[in-house]
């Protein structure tokens, strides 16, 4: 019970964050991709400078798990470049139409913007074909 | 603090909250990625009876769906609770562009009107561009094998290479459509 609570708060964080910064604004990720404002770009920059410290820092005072201790491994992706490349273009391509990836779609439901259901039983769907004709892509 | 708190927060400030929740679930044992959730999903509404990928211990990332209930109330108390301008402060070269290509109401709203009010339940071809928008990044994001969240923050801060494939392609996709095909479809 502890640890959902923890988790929930830990998605109120997050949700906030998208709404706060305007990351779940389909405007802020035309302008991305327009290049016509440093935000996007700031954001991520930000979190990824911040995310290389936290990493780094994780593994040099092999900092333990909070709940049971354990030791945190962060598993490496696997090898290869096809998956990733055409299935980051594909992802790309439906991130300037719908203008929210995963985490922010939750944020906007939340925030009342409820045509985003579309996006995220559409996004279900496009996740539930990709498991059916997996087998038959290149990876 | 609270004005600065209570507007739409800097690039900077909304660039570390992101990666201190990186930080919460690392500490916690976790990992960084909501694409995910949407595999759980599909295997909670029983998709692991005709397709293997989605055969697994779906209740193994009941965490993930419970951070993403989270993102939904997060985004319920920022937009209601928080925010006191809901304006997005776009670039005058952005608004112009939207202006030209059929969206009048940048830099007014959050989202676009023709998009995200609850008009767009009404208008077919709308319900088909946010549907579309949806299936090709549900798709990617787990033929990539992970979203924004899992390769552009968590895969790049460890340094992995498919993650900065992964982001790439998300450029190569995205500006290709952003350019050449959301002028045609509006």
């Amino acid at each position: 019970m502890m640890k959902t609570i923890v988790f929930f708060l830990i998605g109120v964080l997050f949700g906030i964050t998208l709404y706060m910064s305007e990351v779940s604004s389909w405007f802020r990720i035309y302008e991305m991709f327009q290049f016509d404002s440093f935000h996007m770009y700031g954001v991520i920059g930000t979190a990824f400078f911040f995310g290389t410290v936290i990493v780094f820092m994780i593994n040099k005072l092999k900092v333990k798990s909070v709940f049971d201790g354990s030791s945190i491994t962060i598993v490496d992706k696997e090898k290869g470049w096809k998956r990733y490349l055409l299935g980051g273009i594909i992802f790309g391509s439906g991130w300037a139409i719908s203008g929210a990836c995963p985490g922010p779609m939750f944020s906007l439901l939340g925030a009342g913007f409820f045509p985003i259901l579309m996006v995220i039983i559409s996004a279900t769907f496009g996740t539930f074909c990709y498991g059916l004709f997996r087998s038959k892509l290149p990876h | 603090m609270i004005d600065f708190l209570t507007h739409p927060w800097p690039w900077y400030f909304g660039g570390t909250m992101i990666a201190l929740v990186l930080f919460l679930l690392l500490w916690t044992g976790k990992s960084f990625g909501m694409s995910s959730n949407l595999r759980t999903l599909c295997s909670m509404m029983g998709a692991g009876k005709s397709v293997s990928f989605f055969q697994f211990n779906w209740r193994a990332q009941r965490w993930n769906l419970i951070v993403s209930l989270g993102v939904i109330a997060g985004g319920f108390l920022a937009s209601n609770y928080i925010v006191t301008t809901h304006a997005v402060a776009l670039s005058e070269q952005t608004i112009q562009q939207l202006t030209s290509i059929g969206i009048h109401d940048a830099g007014v709203g959050f989202a676009p009107e023709i998009l995200f009010s609850n008009d767009a339940f009404t208008k077919p071809y709308i319900l088909f561009l946010l549907a579309l928008g949806g299936f090709l990044v549900g798709f990617g994001a787990r033929y990539a094998g992970g979203c924004t969240s899992g390769h552009a923050i968590s895969g790049l801060s460890n340094f992995q290479l498919p993650s900065l494939i992964a982001v790439v392609g998300f450029f190569i996709g995205g500006l290709l459509v952003n350019h050449f095909i959301l002028p045609l479809l509006f």
